[in-house]
């Protein structure tokens, strides 16, 4: 048995090994590495910047705890950059256990930027029912909500509802995608009501996202870990994304070796067989 | 080095540390944090159904005594509990008629008016901009990409000669998105290994 046959056949405990050593690496040496925001991310950060202050905008928190690395850096950039535009916020969920998850970032950045409860940002919560949700948002975005937040506050006393209707009085619609609820954004948010959309989703979802975008019907895709690291370069705040991305890079480069030295090995050993 | 002095934070270590162990092989740690992970889900499924459906949807509407706002609903609902006695179960269908109706009726408008419609407008692209290559280029990928791809899914038709060529190019189409969804899925599960190895050197240990 050769080298490479033997490289073909190692036990898959080593790879793993090796791949936490590897993502592990670059934290422990502080290795970053320099990137050139991506086309889509500044396309989605150019569209927010262009909305005028005061206006209202909406963020979707579709994902769970399960896909927090990716999501969760890309949420905190949207919002540092939306707080410090001084753009209202309102925080809703299609996940159950999104919400607590956006509720934490919002809170912390809020802090950052001074902003106030009720005021600067509200949290309307969780409601069951996905594509009948986001339809009767188009017609009374508050009475979707009983009209009410998710601690059962009344939402016409707060400020930050005010002149709050529909979707009309939305600037842009921004659902942050672990799974196929941004179809349901851009099937029935955008298509029915014409309201613009703006979706950052896990790499696994971003590539079934992309026809909306070829077809207008979404203004800019955000696509995993390295659009939530291009989003935090935007916005002059590094944070776990940027971090994270060495990690990626250097992982990518690994698997790309470990595919060539398992082709080699494969067709070794067949040239071995066929002999 | 900073440990954390969280007992969430440990507790979280913990299952993060009993689920990777699996990776070398079986374990009672592996399978005790399942375990609690398949309890918790299910304990959570259900207190998620009764408090964010059943209750604010049909229960307090009761409470309060405003049961005909609710009284379709709280029948269909009992219509579906019949299932489970024999005699009656038939007359769980006009519930279940009722929801394929209308999941059948969200599906169909959202398909055609969000989907399929937007979608054919996207595709009727310029195949000539003048003084834009890359543009160019890429409208003809567009357009004849989408229909070679149709081509290969057509087949009410024997896949050969002329349109045998056309379909073998749809499949080069095909395997092109499949690579790159294939990338990108490597790309979403490298993130989460990352996440977790950010969680346990910084967030645990303290050590970055």
């Amino acid at each position: 048995m050769n080298t490479f046959e033997k490289l073909a056949q190692i036990d898959r405990r080593i790879i793993y090994l090796i791949l936490f050593i590897v993502v592990a690496i670059p934290f422990l040496f502080k290795v970053q590495i320099s990137m050139k925001p991506t086309s889509d991310v500044v396309e989605a950060y150019e569209f927010i910047d262009s909305i005028p202050e005061g206006s209202a905008v909406i963020i979707s928190i579709d994902y769970d705890a399960s896909s927090m690395p990716e999501l969760q850096p890309m949420l905190e950039a949207i919002l540092r950059h939306l707080f410090s535009r001084n753009i209202r916020v309102l925080l809703m969920s299609q996940w159950a256990l999104g919400l607590p998850l956006g509720q934490e970032a919002i809170e912390q950045v809020a802090e950052e930027y001074d902003k106030k409860y009720g005021v600067d940002y509200v949290v309307l919560g969780y409601r069951p029912g996905l594509q009948a949700v986001i339809i009767n948002m188009g017609r009374d975005l508050p009475a979707t909500f009983d009209n009410v937040d998710y601690k059962n506050r009344p939402l016409k006393d707060m400020p930050v509802m005010e002149g709050i209707k529909n979707y009309g009085n939305i600037a842009v619609i921004i659902g942050l995608e672990a799974g196929s609820v941004g179809d349901l954004w851009a099937q029935f948010a955008n298509s029915r009501y014409g309201v613009k959309l703006i979706l950052g989703a896990t790499a696994v979802v971003a590539p079934d996202l992309y026809p909306y975008k070829q077809a207008g019907q979404v203004v800019a895709i955000l696509g995993g870990l390295r659009a939530a690291a291009d989003y935090e370069t935007l916005v002059k705040h590094k944070g776990a994304a940027t971090y994270g991305m060495a990690s990626q890079a250097f992982v990518h480069f690994l698997i790309i070796a470990f595919i060539i030295l398992g082709n080699i090995g494969y067709l070794a050993s067949r040239r071995k067989r066929r002999s | 080095m900073h440990l954390s002095t969280s007992i969430w934070v440990w507790i979280a270590a913990f299952f993060t540390l009993a689920i990777f162990s699996f990776l070398y092989k079986d374990n009672p740690f592996y399978r005790f944090a399942e375990s609690v992970f398949v309890g918790s889900s299910a304990a959570f499924a259900f207190l998620n159904l009764w408090f964010f459906d059943v209750k604010p949807k049909l229960w307090d509407p009761i409470a309060k005594g405003n049961i005909l706002y609710v009284i379709i609903p709280l029948i269909l609902s009992i219509l579906m509990l019949t299932r489970f006695i024999p005699k009656i179960k038939w007359l769980s269908r006009w519930a279940i008629a009722f929801t394929v109706g209308m999941g059948a009726g969200l599906g169909i408008t959202g398909m055609i008016q969000g989907y399929l419609v937007p979608q054919l407008k996207g595709t009727f692209l310029p195949l000539w901009v003048p003084g834009n290559l890359a543009t160019t280029v890429n409208n003809w990928l567009l357009v004849f990409g989408t229909i070679f791809t149709i081509t290969y899914f057509y087949f009410s038709k024997p896949i050969k000669g002329k349109f045998g060529v056309a379909a073998k190019i749809g499949i080069i189409f095909i395997m092109v998105a499949f690579g790159a969804s294939f990338g990108y899925t490597i790309m979403a599960r490298v993130s989460l290994l990352i996440g977790r190895v950010y969680f346990l050197l910084h967030t645990w240990l303290g050590m970055v």
